[in-house]
């Protein structure tokens, strides 16, 4: 839980003071947290930590009612051959998914996060992303997670990209908002702890690395750069934000690092789906993987892992 | 600049269990002689000390004793090695046996680095990852350079000195073996190495290697002592050079017992760097830098950056994203692949820093330490800061050889350079800004030896290391690094 | 290893001689020679050979590179450049000297091929040895021709001016006809050890060993385009060596005028770097130095400002 939070208007803050970042430093850094040795109950407890805070995503132009209540399906029955196994956060789908997915999860403690705003690229007129962004909530959407303005961002018009941000958190009502800032796109580290700046300033319960449709998607360096942001913001006004990486986050391993370099910028009360979340589809079968070999000290074979 | 109910908690909740690098498979024996002329042999009045490790103060092994009489020994056959053998082979194949050392240090490397964070304290982590590496890459680097002096030396050809009397601390025990050795061996020099007193293990380890190698004996001697051993070697009419890492007052007394010898020298001192970061700088990786200048190693190197000058205007924020970043380094047992800070590597050390911590407050200072659990039996010391100390405070000028930093703001370039520079030290330096104008300025005006900009404690075979004014004498590294070594004509 | 010499009236190598107490002895499996171009050994695209014969008999069928399988090879080459020249210089050391190693592993099989070469048996042990050092010689400079050659120019402003060493790319070399390994080695090695990639043409009457030597350089993790090997006739090919547009420097080392002059004429269509080493005795001291590595580096100086 957060502390006192104070709701003044959005405003947007002086972008050309917030702090440079060096690249090579923060890759250093990042080498860091992945000599950490995670072993043990340590090991376990971080494997169902990542499972908790997955966010079960199907995203494509493929879908249909049947592939997004599958999916829902192994979100509310990970492995049956493992009770006790903590629920994964959320299903991730298009607006027009929503009501699927509603019912499909009736009765699980899951919830339903929906893409708006033209995901993934963004490129249409502001009316269009208010409008699908309350058509989605409408829906039943618990979570929102929408795209930046990139191209207004890299042309430097900070305002645009802001109001956008500030009109779509409006829209959503009491869902709650992630801001994708499309890292992979942005280029720079200092764009990305810019884009971060802005984003928390203009309102975002989350930041989001990328829609995972391009590559890179998201990386440990862009990740930390962003836990900095959010990490100064909590200090200096006591709110906290979200943080989700998405897209290139297949294997158990990863998700480890992840929580490592969460636990080790922003502490411990970030450690949850709460402020957390892993936008990912076949990580949940990685982990799953780990934990039976826990339990059993024997290494697995992915014939015994639903694929749905 | 933080709002005094935010606070980042990393004591609770997801704790990392105990991950202990296996020890099994590193060999210690129970007793070492000294290594002379290419194999083990006894203290000729068969006196030992026990090495210990210094996270749990058991003994290790125990070390034979070298005295004068031993250290004559060791000398006359680094002689008859250079006279006979190692002067006398091509250059090339000079050059191969190196090559062969490295080679089999990297195959050997978990077992080094097991040893030297048992022997000396430090992570193995940092064994792991940087020592043994870095070692091996040194005996590389300088492989390659046997036969290849003709170019180093625009107008002048190179000839070996004869014989090097090698002195080396115990804060990076056989990274400092690697830096004398192996440049030593490559222009034609042979050896005689003393390990400190406190780190003898890895040296050892490193003769065996060096015998299994097949390297003609003599070329390489090692002899293990203290203070008494070090003065024999630094005594011997018939060493051509003496090569010491150490402290400056140690390296003072050498200085002076070489005058009026021909012998050639080199030493590299103590420290105090200034780490100076400036408002534009990338604030985050700076702190890391910090973290990084003053507690890697457990504080224990000479080009530590002890010595903080932060520009006014974020120094609160500095010294508040330290603060933060201080409660995750995790103080501990150092065979622990997660442990970051390890043991102060022996009961003296950690009395000297207890002083200073006690000599800093006394002063005016205002000390912070980090809210680390330290472990039951070792010498430990957790990470440190002090605020509220000025130039002429005793630990903004003294160097401590801990985990302590002594943090002054400053307004401008000017002040920030003074400052830098005013002290008799001048190993290393530090300065982080975005304004690459400012480092060149920064890096011609700093009176010290190795700038880093925007990092910090960065070494590499091929970069050339030392200090000017009372952080010593020569460089080591690089192509600079074979002057030491050779005599021009 | 090629099968023992003799000719059966179909033109295919005869089978070993029988053993004395009348038994058949056992048939040796004939080796093979195909090409070394990224890392793998096609054949020639043009599927043409050339018969390799000493005293009448049939030693192998040599692949006859055509152009086509040049410009494969520059392609691998320029593919591979972008990461080669980036490596440290500790790493492209590292694996000159696992060539070392690796070819001292093999010595016994390239002292037998250069004898099947026709190469007496003490000069083949000779060729072998210098070879090997050669290499040594040459991962030892990988690390150190920059410092060697660079320099920090002290100009009259106020600016930090600095002058370092650049590979030049992709060098087409024609190595010498006349030296089966040690020429050819002496030419790749300082090439690729200042962190060029290059397409190497054998000897035509000498080629075997050129083609084993990828079999060194794939066993020492060489990535696949740093190092390409064609065999052919260069009176065919070293044309197309020297007027590729996408080629940076040429190699030729033939004491033959005529033909520098051509390669020369070619190489100006692009302004090629031309280096010509005729008729060099290998295995002299003055034909290993820095300065070959020199010849394929460009020079580039940068100035900053020093103020604040």
């Amino acid at each position: 839980m957060s502390t006192v939070i104070e709701r003044v208007a959005p405003r947007l803050p002086a972008l050309d003071r917030v702090t440079r970042v060096d690249q090579i430093g923060v890759e250093e850094r990042v080498a860091r947290f992945c000599t950490r040795s995670i072993k043990k109950d340590s090991k376990v407890h971080a494997l169902r930590l990542a499972l908790s805070m997955i966010d079960l995503t199907t995203l494509e132009g493929q879908d249909t009612p049947g592939k997004v209540t599958q999916l829902c399906c192994k979100a509310g029955h990970l492995h049956a051959a493992q009770p006790d196994l903590p629920h994964v956060a959320a299903v991730c789908v298009y607006p027009t998914m929503v009501g699927v997915a509603r019912r499909a999860l009736a009765g699980h403690d899951i919830k339903v996060a929906s893409v708006a705003t033209a995901f993934p690229s963004g490129m249409a007129p502001l009316a269009i992303k208010l409008e699908e962004t309350r058509i989605a909530v409408e829906e039943g959407a618990d979570e929102i997670d929408m795209v930046i303005a990139r191209g207004a961002f890299l042309q430097g018009e900070y305002q645009r990209v802001f109001d956008e941000i500030v009109a779509i958190k409006e829209a959503c009502g009491t869902a709650h908002l992630k801001v994708i800032l499309e890292t992979g796109e942005l280029g720079t580290l200092d764009r990305v702890r810019r884009a971060s700046v802005l984003a928390i300033h203009a309102g975002a319960d989350f930041i989001k690395t990328s829609t995972g449709k391009i590559q890179p998607a998201a990386t440990m360096p862009v990740t930390l750069v962003m836990l900095q942001a959010i990490r100064d913001h909590y200090r200096a006004t006591g709110r906290m934000v979200g943080m989700k990486p998405a897209g290139g986050i297949a294997k158990a391993k990863q998700a480890i690092q992840y929580l490592v370099m969460l636990r080790e910028t922003l502490g411990e009360a970030w450690l949850t789906p709460v402020w957390f979340r892993f936008g990912a589809s076949s990580l949940a079968n990685d982990l799953l993987m780990q934990l039976e070999k826990q339990r059993t000290g024997v290494y697995q074979s992915a014939d015994y892992f639903s694929r749905d | 600049m933080a709002r005094p109910d935010t606070k980042l908690r990393f004591d609770t909740g997801w704790q990392y269990a105990p991950a202990p690098e296996s020890t099994d498979h590193a060999r210690i024996d129970p007793q070492y002689g000294l290594f002379i002329n290419g194999e083990f042999v006894a203290a000729r009045r068969r006196q030992h000390f026990t090495t210990i490790n210094p996270a749990t103060a058991k003994p290790l092994a125990k070390v034979a004793q070298a005295d004068a009489g031993d250290v004559d020994r060791a000398v006359a056959a680094a002689r008859r090695a250079w006279q006979r053998s190692w002067s006398k082979l091509k250059p090339a194949e000079r050059g191969k046996y190196l090559y062969r050392i490295a080679r089999a240090l990297q195959e050997r490397a978990r077992e080094f680095a097991v040893i030297e964070t048992l022997d000396g304290g430090k992570p193995i982590r940092e064994s792991r990852d940087v020592d043994v590496p870095l070692a091996a890459a040194h005996f590389f680097y300088y492989a390659g350079w046997a036969d290849k002096l003709d170019y180093a030396f625009p107008g002048r050809r190179a000839r070996s000195l004869g014989v090097a009397g090698q002195i080396i601390p115990w804060n990076f025990p056989l990274l400092m073996a690697a830096w004398k050795i192996a440049p030593a061996l490559a222009c034609g020099n042979t050896v005689v190495l003393k390990p400190a007193e406190t780190t003898p293990l890895t040296a050892l380890k490193l003769a065996e290697l060096i015998r299994d190698v097949g390297l003609p004996p003599g070329v390489v001697n090692i002899v293990t002592g203290a203070g008494e051993t070090g003065a024999a070697l630094v005594d011997h009419a018939d060493v051509d050079k003496i090569a010491f890492t150490g402290s400056t007052e140690v390296g003072r007394l050498i200085q002076r017992r070489l005058a009026g010898t021909a012998k050639r020298y080199t030493l590299e001192l103590g420290g105090k760097a200034a780490n100076v970061i400036f408002a534009d700088a990338a604030l985050d990786q700076a702190v890391e830098g910090i973290v990084d200048g003053i507690f890697f190693n457990q504080g224990h190197v000479c080009c530590a950056g002890s010595r903080l000058l932060v520009q006014e205007s974020v120094a609160d924020e500095v010294i508040t994203k330290l603060k933060d970043r201080m409660e995750t380094l995790i103080v501990g047992d150092p065979i622990d692949k997660n442990t970051d800070i390890g043991a102060i590597n022996s009961a003296a050390q950690l009395a000297k820093i207890e002083d200073y911590l006690e000599v800093g407050q006394a002063e005016g200072g205002e000390m912070y330490q980090s809210g680390s659990r330290l472990p039951e039996a070792g010498y430990w010391c957790r990470p440190t800061l002090f605020t509220g100390v000025s130039q002429s405070s005793r630990v903004v000028q003294e160097e401590i050889f801990g985990p302590v930093l002594a943090i002054q703001t400053f307004r401008t370039f000017q002040e920030a350079l003074d400052k830098a520079n005013n002290t008799p030290y001048g190993l290393s330096g530090g300065i982080w800004t975005d304004k690459g104008a400012k480092i060149f300025r920064m890096t011609r005006a700093i009176r010290a030896g190795v700038v880093w900009a925007n990092t910090f404690n960065k070494f590499d075979p091929t970069a050339p290391f030392g200090g000017y004014k009372e952080s010593g004498i020569g460089r080591e590294g690089g192509l600079h690094g074979l002057d030491a070594y050779v005599e021009l004509v | 290893m090629a099968a023992r010499a003799g000719k059966r009236s179909n033109g295919a190598p005869a089978t070993s001689k029988p053993r004395s107490n009348g038994a058949s002895a056992r048939l040796p499996i004939a080796k093979t020679y195909k090409l070394y171009v990224d890392g793998k050994f096609p054949r020639s695209e043009s599927g043409r050979y050339y018969p390799l014969e000493r005293g009448g008999r049939l030693v192998a069928n040599v692949c006859r590179a055509s152009r086509k399988d040049f410009r494969d090879a520059v392609v691998a080459a320029r593919n591979a450049f972008a990461t080669w020249s980036q490596a440290s210089a500790y790493l492209r050391g590292q694996m000159l000297y696992r060539a070392a190693e690796m070819l001292e592993g093999r010595r016994e099989q390239f002292v037998a091929e250069l004898v099947l070469q026709g190469v007496a048996r003490g000069p083949a042990a000779a060729e072998v040895t210098a070879t090997i050092d050669r290499l040594v010689y040459y991962a030892g400079w990988a690390d150190k021709y920059q410092q060697v050659f660079s320099s920090v120019n002290p100009v009259a402003t106020s600016h930090f001016n600095f002058s370092v060493l650049e590979p030049t790319g992709v060098v087409a070399i024609i190595a010498p006809e006349p030296s089966a390994l040690l020429g050819l080695v002496s030419n790749v090695a300082p090439a690729v050890a200042g962190g060029n990639t290059c397409v190497v043409l054998a000897s035509k009457t000498l080629p075997l060993t050129a083609v084993s030597l990828g079999e060194v350089l794939q066993a020492s993790d060489f990535p696949g385009g740093v190092v390409n090997v064609l065999t052919g006739w260069r009176e065919e090919l070293a044309e197309q060596f020297a007027s590729h547009m996408d080629v940076n420097a040429v190699v030729h080392c033939d004491n033959d005028a005529e033909m520098a002059r051509r390669v020369q004429v070619a190489a100006a269509d692009n302004i090629k770097r031309v280096v010509l080493r005729a008729g060099l005795d290998w295995y002299a001291d003055e034909s290993q130095s820095p300065y070959l590595i020199r010849d394929t580096q460009e020079t580039k100086t940068t100035w900053h400002p020093i103020g604040a």
